[in-house]
């Protein structure tokens, strides 16, 4: 206290010297105890540094070549907000694809959040064997890569295809109808297809959360007068799993703000009037086919800052949970 | 309800009546998740004139392996051997996940057992990398691996993934679990850091090694790599299988065998690693 009493004195002659001091102290406490535990940062060395490379000065250059012209070629040239008008007023297939990556955010993000804490918690009560069994049945098509391939065949154009030839035969259509490369079709297919993947990692997470909640909590809930198994859900359950919630809620917005993949697949890239051009689609046309690394940066920082805006949105929303 | 844990029941708060929906739903969005997979699997065995026939059949007649052994022959000629595209994608995954699980345990360890300053810093961080997506740091990757010239080898798709934060994320919150005297215990016993760390502290997170694997594997295993690798020789079998679907209609069968491939190994390994963490979650319920 005294140290600081002596500090808050501007005029005291002996201020800097004091100051000085302060921070020589301050610092080699530091310093030795940074010496100290040289061994925990010999640990996270190896992590850190590939991290710093690969993630974090990726995440800063992006920022900073947002602000440029670079076509890889010529130095990038500062052009300060250029591109971020551009994007905004004179790029139709951006917004277009912005239309269609909230869309699908909005739609696949909430729908596949809920329909995996549904279903771990509706297999949680179950035997191990068939709880493990339900899981694996969930969870495959997310890690079975590209399987979502045979969404194609299944809506095929031709009347080989699953839907088509069906439908035929059944007599509700009468012609082949080209699924891909209609774009009233394009939109509700992908949705299906997105939501078929999206038990994503925040559904292991729900099953594993949902496991350590103390049973002791449902007994007193019980005596508490908790009457049915939602009331249990949302008093007793969600808010002991809460921190798996944020998890899984973090995994779901960062996948469903990025869908691109499935949908150049099966719709192609680009898709018939740009019906699938998400952002990340408009990014990777402008960072990988023409080589305006400035452009695609800045629509790269723009994805990031939604995404961003979005967790923390989400995050405050879920600390209501269970109130 | 045969399914459920009915004698030894710790929810009186549910019905028999609910549990019946449920079991309902289960079957309703199981079948939706399973059948395409199902269909996957009995397209790849379908001969050529099966997969055109009119109306289309869901379940295969005469199953046969051609289509496997077409996928080997179509490759054969001008083009690199298919075996090379699986070798590729083998090698990538193993060696991209050792190297995580090794490099993000061994910083996870100092993360949550020592303390020294910087450590909630660098947490922190992490945690708001979780929302980094491969795309929004694909560009400046590029630009780097260039810079570096590891474009078009091994190295641009395999050292990146040896630093995922989710892994890091994950192993540091379950060696929060390992009680300190454990390995206190070993310090005293004049055993050093690094052996603590191997020998105390990664037997006591074994679930957590394992999922560690399967998202890490999961991710290099379906990497297409394109934008960082040029060479045919160097690709990998996800962009073998775009290239082979992209042939069309008569590639049909060698496409659907080609799935199957890749789909049966990350399947089979999490069967085979989900026993094992939900046998150890289910022992480890209890916590202090």
């Amino acid at each position: 206290m005294k140290k600081e009493a002596v500090l808050m004195k501007q005029d005291n002659p002996r201020f800097f010297p004091v100051l000085i001091k302060y921070i020589r102290v301050r610092g080699s406490a530091l310093w030795s105890s940074i010496k100290r535990h040289k061994i925990s940062y010999l640990f996270i060395a190896p992590f850190c540094l590939l991290f710093l490379v690969f993630y974090l000065i990726p995440v800063i250059t992006s920022i900073g070549l947002s602000f440029t012209y670079y076509n890889i070629l010529e130095k990038p040239s500062f052009i300060g907000w250029q591109n971020y008008i551009n994007l905004f007023f004179a790029d139709e297939v951006f917004l277009t694809a912005v239309k269609n990556t909230f869309l699908f955010a909005v739609i696949t993000g909430p729908i596949g959040y809920f329909m995996a804490l549904f279903i771990a918690w509706m297999i949680n009560d179950l035997k191990p064997k068939v709880r493990a069994f339900l899981t694996l049945i969930f969870y495959a098509p997310t890690i079975s890569g590209q399987a979502f391939i045979v969404w194609k065949y299944i809506f095929s154009s031709d009347s080989y295809g699953l839907a088509n030839g069906w439908l035929m035969k059944l007599g509700i259509i009468y012609n082949a109808k080209p699924w891909f490369e209609d774009s009233k079709y394009i939109m509700p297919i992908l949705i299906i297809v997105v939501l078929w993947m999206s038990m994503g990692t925040g559904f292991l997470s729900f099953i594993a959360g949902l496991q350590n909640v103390d049973r002791s909590l449902y007994e007193a809930g019980y005596v508490d007068g908790i009457k049915n198994r939602f009331q249990e859900l949302w008093f007793i359950t969600l808010p002991a799993m809460k921190e798996q919630l944020m998890f899984g809620a973090v995994m779901t917005i960062t996948a469903s703000f990025a869908i691109h993949d499935q949908l150049a697949a099966l719709a192609g890239f680009p898709s018939v009037n740009y019906a699938a051009h998400t952002v990340v689609s408009h990014l990777i046309d402008y960072g990988t086919i023409r080589f305006e690394m400035g452009y695609a940066s800045a629509i790269a920082t723009l994805l990031f800052m939604v995404m961003i805006l979005c967790n923390k949105l989400v995050q405050f929303l879920l600390r209501k949970v269970g109130s | 309800m045969v399914l459920f844990q009915h004698k030894k029941r710790k929810k009186p708060n549910h019905s028999r009546g609910g549990d019946f929906v449920s079991i309902l739903i289960l079957l309703l969005f199981g079948s939706f998740m399973a059948l395409p997979l199902v269909l996957a699997i009995s397209n790849s065995l379908k001969p050529l004139e099966e997969l055109f026939v009119f109306p289309p059949r869901f379940i295969v007649r005469n199953p046969t392996l051609d289509n496997f052994h077409d996928v080997f022959v179509l490759m054969v000629g001008s083009w690199v051997p298919f075996s090379r595209y699986i070798f590729n994608t083998v090698f990538i995954t193993v060696i991209g996940t050792v190297g995580h699980l090794l490099i993000a345990s061994l910083c996870a360890f100092a993360l949550a057992k020592h303390k020294f300053p910087g450590r909630k810093l660098i947490f922190a961080i992490i945690v708001t990398a979780l929302m980094f997506s491969t795309h929004v740091t694909a560009i400046p990757n590029y630009l780097i691996m260039s810079k570096i010239g590891w474009l078009d080898s091994y190295l641009a798709l395999i050292v990146p993934a040896i630093a995922k934060p989710l892994g890091l994320f994950l192993m540091k919150q379950f060696m929060e679990q390992i009680p300190d005297s454990l390995l206190e215990a070993g310090r005293i016993d004049g055993a050093s850091e690094f052996t603590v760390f191997l020998k105390i502290g990664m037997p006591q997170v074994k679930p957590a090694w394992l999922t560690l694997i399967i998202f890490s594997f999961q991710d290099l295993w379906n990497l297409q790599g394109s934008t960082y690798i040029y060479s045919e020789e160097l690709k990998t079998l996800p962009y073998a299988l775009s290239q082979i679907s992209a042939g069309g209609i008569s590639r049909a069968g060698a496409t659907a065998a080609v799935t199957v491939i890749m789909m049966i190994v990350p399947i089979t390994i999490f069967i085979i690693s989900q026993s094992n963490i939900i046998e150890t979650m289910a022992s480890s319920g209890i916590k202090e």
